[in-house]
Order: C-alpha cells, then structure tokens, then sequence
C-alpha cells in the first residue's frame, strides 16, 4: 500500500512518519510515535479514551486520519505533565481518588484541559457537558466532576 | 474518611494505622500521565492481527467449512480452523473438578449460540484480517432455538449442549443445588401470612473501556509470551495449557494493569487461540476484540429468574422461605454453574430464617454464555430478596428497616446450608444507616447488637 509523509508538532516535539494512507492518527501515535498515552476503547467515536488536542480542538484520534494533521500541533496526556510534576488537572484526579482501572484517564485529562483552557471557572454543568463524550465505567463519573471544580477554585484563588 | 468507633469498640485495637486513613493510591499517577502500562501498550515487529469468524445463527450444525478464498486474500498468513486445536473441548472450572468438558475453542459440528467462534484469520494487518473473514464460507444447516429457561428444561426441548442433556448443570446433588433447613411445610402452616413473587432479570454487559485482549509474542523453543488483560492468570495459564497440550512451562503469561474488567474478563477466551495462532506462524499475534465483541460476544452477568414464596408473622418473624432461581448459563457452562450455586449457598440473606428450602437450578440456552460479573450469583439474588423484604414489611404493615432488625442474623445463628454466622454487623450497618439516612426506628432497635441476642 501506498505510503505517504506526514509532519506534525506532538508535545512540543518536531515528528515525521511515512504512514499508510487511511491510518488512524490514534494508531500511528502509539504504534509509530511510541506515544501509547491515547488509549483505544471502541476504535469508532464513542468512548473517548483517545481524546488528544488538535489546534487546541478535542479531538477524538480513533476517527482522525493522520494524514489530515499535516502540520498540526497535538497534544497528549503523555505531555501534559512538567517532568516528574503533574499538571493540576492531573494532581487533581490523584488527589480525588478519580481514577481507578486508569484506561479513560488519559482522554478524560484532554477533554478537561480544553475546558479549563476556554472556562477557568466552569460550572458544574460545564463539567459535565465537557466530560460528556468520555466513557468511565469504574468511577461513577462524581469524583471526576469534584477533582475537575477542585482545579477551577484553585484557579479562582490564584487570580484574586 | 472517618470511623464510627463507637461499634465493635471491644474487638479493635487503638492501634491501626491504615484503616481509616485515606491514602493515595500509588498507580493513579501513572493513569493521569498515561504511563500506566496496559497489554496493548506495545507493539513487535510483525505483528499479526486475528478475526474471529463467528456464527450468524442461534444454532446450527455445520456442514461445511471452505477457507479456501479466504486463505488467498492478500495479507493472510494462516487460517486456523477447530482440527489445528489439539484439545478443542475445554470448560473453565475443570480446574477445580467443575466438568464435564463442553465448549469448543472453535466450533466444529454445530453452533450453539449466536457470535460462536468458528474459523480464526490471521493477517498482517487488521484490515486484511477482516476482509478475509468475510470470505470464509461456512455452510449452515439451521436448528431450532431454544432463549427461555422454562422452555429449555421442558422435555422434548431443543438439546443445546450435547454435554447437558435436559439442558441442566447435573451437580453430585442431580438437576439442581438445594439447601434444606427446619421443616419448610410447617413453616408456611404457621405463617400468618404467605407471599410469592417472581423476579427476572436480563443479562448485564460488564463494559469495560479497555475490550478484552492480548497480544503473544514467540521466544524461540516453542516458548510464548502471552501479555494479556486476563483477571485470571490461572485459569488462563492452565486452561491454555489443557487447550494446547502445553506445559505450563512453555507458556509465559504476563498481566498487568487491566482497564476494567468487572467479572468480563475472567473467561478463558482470547488466548488459547492467540498462542496457538503465533505457534504456527512463528510469528508475533494480536487478538482484541472490537468494542461490538466485547458487548455482543463477551460474557455478560447471566439472565436470572427467581420465585421467592415467604411465611411472615404479623410481628415481624419470617418463618419460611423458600427459593426456586434459575440461572441461564447460555450455550456453555463457563462460570455459571458454580454462580447457580453460589445462589443456593446465599438464600436467604442475611436473615437466620428457620424454615428454609431452596433449590437453584443451572439451565442452557442458545444464548451468549454468561459467566462472572461482580458478586454474580448472589447480586440478582439481593436485588430479589430486598424487594420482597420491602414488599413483606408493607403486607404486614411495618416499618421496613425495623422488620430487617427483627430478622437479621445475629453471630452464633446457624444459616440454612448449616455454617454458624461470624462477624456479622448488618444490625450495625442498618443503625449507622438509620441515622445518616434519617429514618428513625424504634428505640429497641438502636440497642441491639449483632455480637448477642436480647434476652
Ligand atoms: S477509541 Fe476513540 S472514541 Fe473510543
Ligand atoms: S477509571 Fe476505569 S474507566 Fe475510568
């Protein structure tokens, strides 16, 4: 099959890859780029689990082909963290006991930080709305919810 | 977290240091950064994508199978079929002495459930493997179908399983588990009143985010390295070797975090025919089920059907209980046998009930097999008996937490299949939740003690 270039920024780093025409960017990120942060729960657009930001757009990289990234800049869980310091969101979730089996963990982080990137103080509704495309079959979803408002008073706080 | 150290205050000793507190728990870092390592987190040169050819029907026998187009798809590497399987008669719990032997790792005569394994593909890519799937040719010959458990176990009913004759699990104790305790009869004579009710409930998918899977990489020597999801590294260890008539030594299991499993992956499924797969191409095997197999082929919790018939007193004493419940097994036994009986050996709750007859049966259908799910055997049973608690305290007009008091087991009663109860803090439980729920209850109440009965 044919095999075509592509270029794109992943966290902050310069990639290229000759990929197969039609390849999911979700497979070409954890099989070539060795980034297995975005986890594939349903391959077709229902779980979320493969949540990353594109152009600081969620985006869901099961149904993304890669070759349509060209020159994009993505954004994984595998990148968000500081070194060995966690990003608040992150902090967040392990301080809230709002992660369990940890398989939606990664997308659920993304989804998140698109929230609080446009809505440092969302509501409770936003929350939900925003984590609304990610499956969590082991938390009940409330932790998620309180760790995510947890972030956003810390953020008010820090702008007083 | 905060505990209520006013109960058992004897029996514990100021010294702990864990209970109670909260702690973090040491892998959620990893989740969050993604670093958690999950069996599909890797990836071998080579690696080879298997898709299961599956049944279309509910039941049928197999007259033929032709692979051969299939075989010349581009990418195909091997086409696995039930004569490559050295030991193609397998069940889980034969491990533990719960035969006989009924479940094919890929179908050969006939097909018994909808979505039955029968031809495994093997490809370079996923993509081929699923093309070349579509091109197998099997030639069905359609039988009737059986779905309803009472229908299954009426004489002349289609035969499911070969294996189960009567389309019921023969336990050493005949087509059932029973449970006799006092005298049952006597129980419903002297009951004020009596109280039948059904309870059915339909099979539940586990779901877990991560779909069930692994990955088998060759080490050389006929050894395999099999890194898997499993949440039962025995059973998968040992069953794959009965499968393959391989010592255990030969195969190399490696688990690891699972992405949710809830009893969903306890069955012994995937990796049989991963290994058997990459034994005969030498070469590196994926098998991961889509999410639609993991919702239509993966075991759920199993469908239940349970008769509860209750004696109660106008004071609250539950004098008989007696319980028919049937569990549908599905085409195969897997776990559910012993989920029957886990069923048996929990009536009548966490009541010490005098008079007690039950009687569980396991029961085949041409439905997907059923197997683990959290609690399964017991979880549908509570569902059931706490409804009818509720509908005994309204029949005889009584608080319904005070009639649970009344009947709930104390240490030193004797339960019905005969184990004296230990530990027991239900009265405990239901004065905390009394409170927290504010659903005050008699003062009478708040006074008893599970360690003792008054007097
Ligand atoms: S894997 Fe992309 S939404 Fe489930
Ligand atoms: S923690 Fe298991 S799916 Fe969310």
């Amino acid at each position: 099959m044919a095999r075509i270039p592509v270029q794109f920024t992943l966290n902050g780093q310069e990639k290229a890859e000759f990929i197969e025409s039609g390849a999911t960017l979700l497979n070409v990120l954890r099989d070539r780029m060795g980034d297995t942060s975005p986890k594939g729960g349903c391959q077709q657009g229902t779980c979320g689990a493969c949540s990353v930001i594109i152009d600081g757009e969620l985006r869901l990289s099961c149904l993304t082909l890669a070759e349509t990234c060209e020159g994009a800049t993505i954004e994984t869980a595998g990148g968000l963290a500081n070194g060995s310091e966690l990003h608040p969101i992150q902090q967040a979730i392990v301080d809230g006991f709002a992660t369990q089996c940890g398989f939606c963990a990664p997308g659920m982080v993304m989804a998140i930080k698109v929230l609080l990137d446009a809505k440092p103080a969302p509501s409770r509704e936003d929350v939900v709305e925003a984590i609304s495309g990610n499956v969590c079959r082991c938390t009940g979803y409330e932790p998620i919810i309180q760790a995510v408002l947890s972030v956003s008073r810390s953020n008010s706080q820090q702008a007083v | 977290m905060e505990i209520r150290s006013e109960y058992f205050a004897d029996e514990r000793p100021e010294t702990l240091h864990e209970i109670g507190q909260s702690r973090p728990r040491d892998d959620a870092p990893g989740h969050v950064t993604g670093k958690t390592g999950f069996f599909a987190d890797r990836t071998f040169p080579d690696l080879l994508h298997l898709k299961m050819v599956r049944s279309p029907h509910h039941h049928a026998l197999i007259k033929s199978i032709d692979t051969s187009e299939a075989e010349r798809h581009p990418g195909v590497i091997r086409v696995i079929t039930a004569k490559d399987v050295p030991h193609n008669l397998y069940t889980i719990l034969i491990l533990i002495q719960v035969g006989p032997e009924d479940e094919t790792v890929l179908a050969d005569k006939k097909v018994s459930w909808k979505g039955e394994a029968v031809v495994a593909v093997v490809a370079t890519s996923e993509r081929a493997a699923h093309e070349a799937a579509a091109k197998v040719k099997v030639d069905y010959e359609v039988l009737p179908a059986v779905f309803d458990m009472e229908e299954a176990l009426k004489p002349g009913a289609p035969e499911v399983n070969p294996h189960h004759p009567g389309n019921y699990y023969e336990y050493d104790s005949g087509d059932h588990r029973k449970v006799r305790y006092g005298n049952i009869e006597e129980g419903f004579a002297m009951a004020d009143h009596i109280l039948e009710q059904t309870y059915s409930s339909s099979p539940i998918e586990q779901a877990p985010t991560e779909t069930t899977g692994c990955i088998v990489a060759p080490e050389g020597n006929d050894r395999f390295t099999c890194y898997t999801n499993t949440q039962a590294m025995f059973f998968t260890l040992d069953n794959t070797s009965i499968i393959l008539e391989m010592p255990g030594h030969k195969l190399h299991m490696v688990g690891g975090t699972v992405g949710g499993g809830f009893g969903g992956k306890v069955d012994v499924i995937v990796e049989p025919i991963a290994i058997l797969a990459a034994r005969l191409t030498g070469k590196p095997v994926s098998f991961i089920y889509s999410r639609e197999e993991e919702m239509q082929i993966s075991s759920p919790r199993a469908a239940e059907k349970i008769v509860i018939r209750d004696g109660v007193m106008n004071d609250g004493r539950l004098v008989a209980r007696k319980v028919t419940g049937y569990t549908d097994a599905g085409a195969y036994s897997r776990h559910s046998p012993y989920g029957a009986q886990k069923g048996a050996a929990h009536y009548p709750g966490p009541y010490t009930v005098p008079n007690v007859w039950i009687d569980t049966y396991c029961v085949y259908t041409n439905r997907t097999p059923s197997s683990a799910m959290r609690g399964f055997g017991v979880t549908i049973a509570d569902f059931a008996l706490e409804v009818q608690m509720d509908k005994l305290a309204r029949l005889i007009d009584m608080d319904p937490l005070e009639f649970r008091f009344i009947n709930a087991y104390r240490d030193g009663d004797i339960k019905a299949h005969r184990q004296p109860t230990e530990g027991a803090a239900l009265i405990e439980c239901m004065q905390e939740a009394s409170k927290v729920a504010n659903w005050p209850v008699a003062e009478k109440y708040m006074a008893m003690s599970s360690a003792k009965r008054e007097i």
